[in-house]
């Protein structure tokens, strides 16, 4: 009963953390008066990669120039920019490398269709491997009994020694 | 049919190959310049005190390469690539132009005093809104020119003595010499 107790203790923690980590920090120097607005750069952010921390978007990074980049997302939300507008003037500075979501286009075609091309690909090539698997398992109707010969050296292999006979 | 046996061999063959290539020859730290080949931005910036005259576009079009060179007193790496850049001006064949990137105006001034100015002209970018029109990520970056105003290539971090010999003077020089 008390290590039950225990274990609960402990599952109650672990939870707790859990909650805490993936909670996103939320940088909140300059936000935009209009709430609606406010919402949308941070949604904007949250797509923007650190160029700093890298792996970080914008939102989640205290690096000071996520901080910049994102003063200038609000400024442009509040400039009445539209969503792509605003990753656009990102992207015509740092590139598509700046977003989290690579685009669609031929340079990254790999990317996005690789995987599946793999996985259809790889399922085609199961099957096909199971089936001919298959076929040379099944033994043939036409097969002629054992000879003799053949029968004593079946023999031979299950029992070499011939301890059965004994 | 003996064939078959290697393929898995192959395949971990081409995957470390592929692996290796990435480690040894792939920088990620460095992101390709989305601005190369297109022209600088548009900007005009107060120098920094004591180190006339300003800097803005026009004078990235004086018809000759010209260097662009991002700084700032409280980066590190810029003191590493400082002796490269007197010994360019030294040299006296390429104008280096200095833009301070978010510094404090009275710090730029007494590290330019203490560790030389090998600026023909300096910008202050107080905000550092000129560097994220440049694509700055990270100071020291080093820009190259165009006598038009183009930007021809950008180098990451401090100049190393290969990206002087390779990148930069080529490009000074011309492509003959």
């Amino acid at each position: 009963m008390e290590h039950f107790q225990t274990y609960i203790r402990a599952f109650i923690v672990a939870s707790c953390l859990l909650v805490a980590t993936t909670a996103t920090a939320v940088f909140v120097e300059d936000r935009l008066s209009d709430p609606v607005q406010e919402q949308r750069a941070r949604d904007i952010a949250e797509g923007i990669r650190c160029l700093v921390c890298q792996n970080q978007s914008i939102m989640d990074s205290n690096a000071d120039l996520a901080k910049d980049l994102r003063s200038i997302v609000r400024e442009r939300v509040q400039a009445g920019d539209t969503d792509d507008e605003v990753r656009q003037y990102l992207v015509s500075r740092y590139g598509d490398w700046v977003l989290l979501n690579p685009p669609f286009k031929l340079g990254t075609v790999i990317l996005w269709v690789g995987p599946l091309v793999l996985f259809v690909g790889g399922g085609f090539a199961m099957i096909a491997l199971l089936r001919r698997k298959n076929i040379t398992n099944t033994v043939p109707k036409d097969l002629s009994p054992l000879s003799a010969e053949e029968q004593a050296e079946l023999a031979l292999l299950f029992d070499p020694v011939g301890e059965d006979k004994k | 049919m003996k064939i078959r046996f290697l393929a898995p061999l192959l395949t971990f063959s081409a995957i470390a190959v592929v692996m290796a290539y990435a480690l040894f020859y792939l920088d990620p730290s460095e992101i390709p310049s989305e601005l190369v080949n297109k022209p600088a931005p548009e900007f005009k910036l107060e120098p920094v005190p004591g180190h006339e005259p300003g800097l803005e576009t026009a004078n990235l079009k004086g018809g000759k390469i010209t260097l662009l060179n991002v700084f700032a007193s409280w980066c590190v790496a810029c003191l590493a690539e400082h002796p490269t850049l007197m010994e360019l001006k030294k040299s006296g064949n390429v104008e280096i132009y200095g833009l301070n990137y978010k510094d404090k105006p009275a710090a730029a001034a007494q590290w330019l005093a203490r560790n030389g100015d090998p600026y023909s002209r300096t910008g202050m970018d107080l905000k550092g809104r000129v560097g994220i029109d440049f694509g700055v990520y990270g100071v020291p970056e080093t820009f190259i020119m165009s006598a038009e105003g183009k930007i021809l290539d950008k180098i990451i971090g401090p100049i190393t003595e290969k990206d002087l010999n390779t990148r930069i003077l080529p490009l000074i020089n011309g492509p003959t010499s």
